[in-house]
């Protein structure tokens, strides 16, 4: 997710490598799951237990699984403020990610975040468990690829392709066709997602431009409130707080961030569905693009009088 | 210099730093625009950024600094030795404790004064520990071992309540408690610290008479009808109330009641009641100029305060110990 205590609690993270990094590191994933998941390979031969262990694996896996197959989540997968699965997530037992549990259940195959637990992995591969690990999904092509890649690791290829074709077809549907109006990520601390992000992603296929990436960042970053203030986003989408109190999420309710909002007339918060590459982006999507043509609608009511 | 030319002086400096303190940020506004903007209102997004961004930053730079540097020359004008500041001794970071606790419980969320009055409550604490154990005669030894012991104390509470919160940003925030900061602030922090600040400087700018009496040791004090319970009583309740309110918008920004009444001392012919309008000055100019540095240094990094304002007054505080050695010796 966009910001470091995100980073800590949720599976699924995006660093702030450059755009191509993330695409190599599925391409090597995917070639290393190939070569020893061969697509002639019977069902027969698909892992009978899957335990996943990042929040992202664990909701492709929940798609993808055949009943029985998916024999452990990770605990986050039952968080609503992480996870669009809980309700599929509870009646499956939850892990905390580490060797000792997970190599207890006994699984033929487990799934794994790249950028997550980085001991763990190499603790259960050397204790002989087949681990593929997935890398953050850095834009809408990747949950296509992503499916794809867990489908084959799970032998379960044709129900990934089925899900590919959904999605594929419910994105090209979601597109919005309209002049490009600034909107802004904004998080605790004033993080925010620039080019290169599933994020930035969401916002271009909605007909939104951001103002991070105007600003020349790439990956996360930090964008100071002044110059936020001064970009003038007519779309500024903020995290939900989470529980207690904290200093760093103070900065949503500035009443500098208050005012451009207001100014906007509209404000997005972004939840669960923006954290993974799974199809429930698709969820955020259509709530981008609601927002989108909510925005046209308020100036031509403004520009009628 | 005379004491009203130093004033004078001071004054300048600070109108000079609050005025660049309004001109440095990460968004490069122009001169007149910005100027235009803050005074008239003319030109929406440089409108926003100058009084609702820098404004509330420069004004909490100045009071924040003002009280430091103020309570810094009033505890030692008390306790007649030159290592009292409230940083030092515990009672920033007491009042860190008093505001996180109040945040954390969510009492700061439900009634607004809970904040500066939970600060104010861990500051008071804090100053009545110190004066009890250290006492009005206590050595420089007795005043730096409590005040280890308190802001030891108060510093792992803070850890720990913050440690314990369910809010993932909060136990990074440690570092912010303990070194301070000022961005990101707005006027709403200036409005909730600024009453209390400013009874706090008002009660501790009318003890100059007494601290001046006070320097002739405590039975002349009194005999020149310098009622010392009451005077003991209004530097706590000062102190608490200006220390309490800075710490809780701004964390703990330590060394400047160390640095500015050291430096100005000379200057004023060592007299109390001429130290204590100019150490506020002081405190004001060095917490507006650090906080111009760090803005300038680190723009997009948010760079502590109190990082700044240790590696000048660290410096100045072991060149004093290395002094006292040597009157002792």
């Amino acid at each position: 997710m966009a910001n470091p205590g995100g980073r800590f609690l949720r599976g699924c993270v995006r660093g702030s490598d450059p755009l191509g990094a993330g695409l190599r590191t599925v391409a090597l994933c995917a070639s290393v799951a190939g070569s020893a998941l061969l697509p002639a390979r019977a069902q027969a031969d698909a892992p009978a237990r899957v335990v996943s262990i990042n929040l992202c694996t664990d909701q492709l896996a929940m798609m993808l699984a055949a009943p029985g197959q998916l024999v452990s989540v990770s605990a986050l997968a039952v968080e609503p403020q992480s996870s669009s699965m809980v309700e599929e997530a509870r009646g499956i037992p939850q892990n905390y990610g580490q060797a000792e549990q997970v190599f207890l259940l006994r699984p033929d195959l487990v799934l794994a975040g790249a950028f997550t637990a980085r001991a763990t992995v190499d603790l259960l591969r050397r204790l002989g468990v087949t681990v593929v690990e997935l890398p953050p999904a850095d834009s809408l092509d990747d949950v296509a690829a992503h499916l794809r890649l867990v489908g084959a690791a799970m032998g379960r290829e044709a129900e990934a392709e089925r899900l590919v074709a959904r999605y594929e077809a419910d994105l090209a549907r979601l597109r919005v066709s309209a002049e490009p109006a600034p909107a802004a990520m904004y998080y605790p601390n004033g993080y925010t997602t620039g080019a290169g992000t599933l994020a930035d992603e969401i916002l271009r296929h909605t007909g939104f431009s951001n103002v991070a990436v105007a600003a020349g960042l790439a990956g996360g970053g930090i964008l100071p409130l002044e110059r936020l203030v001064m970009a003038e986003p007519e779309m500024v989408v903020t995290s939900l707080p989470y529980p207690g109190a904290s200093r760093s999420e103070e900065i949503l309710v500035h009443p500098a961030l208050q005012a451009v909002r207001e100014r906007a007339g509209s404000a997005e918060v972004t939840d669960a569905d923006w954290i993974c590459g799974t199809p429930h982006v698709l969820r955020a999507v259509a709530g981008m693009g609601e927002a989108r043509r909510g925005l046209d609608a308020m100036q031509l009511s403004q520009a009628a009088p | 210099m005379s004491y009203r030319g130093l004033l004078a002086a001071l004054g300048a400096l600070v109108t000079l730093l609050f005025a660049a303190s309004l001109l440095v940020g990460p968004a490069a506004l122009g001169f007149t625009e910005s100027v235009v903007a803050l005074l008239t209102g003319r030109g929406e997004a440089v409108v926003l950024v100058m009084r609702e961004i820098r404004l509330p930053r420069a004004l909490l730079g100045l009071m924040v600094g003002a009280v430091l540097g103020l309570s810094g020359a009033a505890m030692q004008g008390f306790l007649r030795n030159p290592l009292a500041e409230p940083g030092l001794i515990g009672v920033s970071s007491s009042a860190a404790l008093g505001a996180v606790i109040a945040l954390q419980t969510g009492i700061a969320a439900a009634f607004t004064l809970a904040l500066p009055l939970a600060a104010l409550a861990g500051a008071a604490l804090s100053v009545l520990l110190i004066l009890g154990l250290a006492g009005p005669r206590g050595g420089a030894l007795a005043l730096i071992l409590a005040g280890i012991a308190i802001s030891a104390l108060a510093g792992a509470g803070v850890a720990l309540v913050l440690n314990l919160s369910p809010n993932p940003f909060a136990a990074m925030e440690i570092v912010f408690w303990m070194m301070g900061s000022l961005a990101d602030r707005s006027m709403v922090h200036v409005a909730l610290a600024a009453p209390f600040m400013l009874l706090g400087t008002l009660m501790l700018l009318t003890l100059g008479r007494g601290l001046d009496a006070l320097t002739l040791g405590e039975d002349a004090a009194e005999a020149m009808g310098v009622r010392l319970g009451r005077l003991r009583l209004v530097l706590i309740f000062g102190t608490a109330l200006s220390v309490g309110a800075a710490v809780a918008v701004a964390g703990t920004v330590g060394f400047v009641g160390l640095v500015v009444p050291h430096v100005l001392r000379p200057l004023v012919g060592a007299r109390p009641s001429r130290l204590l309008p100019a150490a506020a000055l002081g405190g004001a100019a060095m917490l507006l100029a650090a906080d111009i540095a760090v803005r300038v240094i680190a723009p997009d990094r948010d760079l502590k305060l109190g990082v700044l304002t240790a590696l000048v007054g660290s410096p100045f505080f072991l060149h004093l110990i290395w002094r006292m050695r040597r009157l002792e010796a």
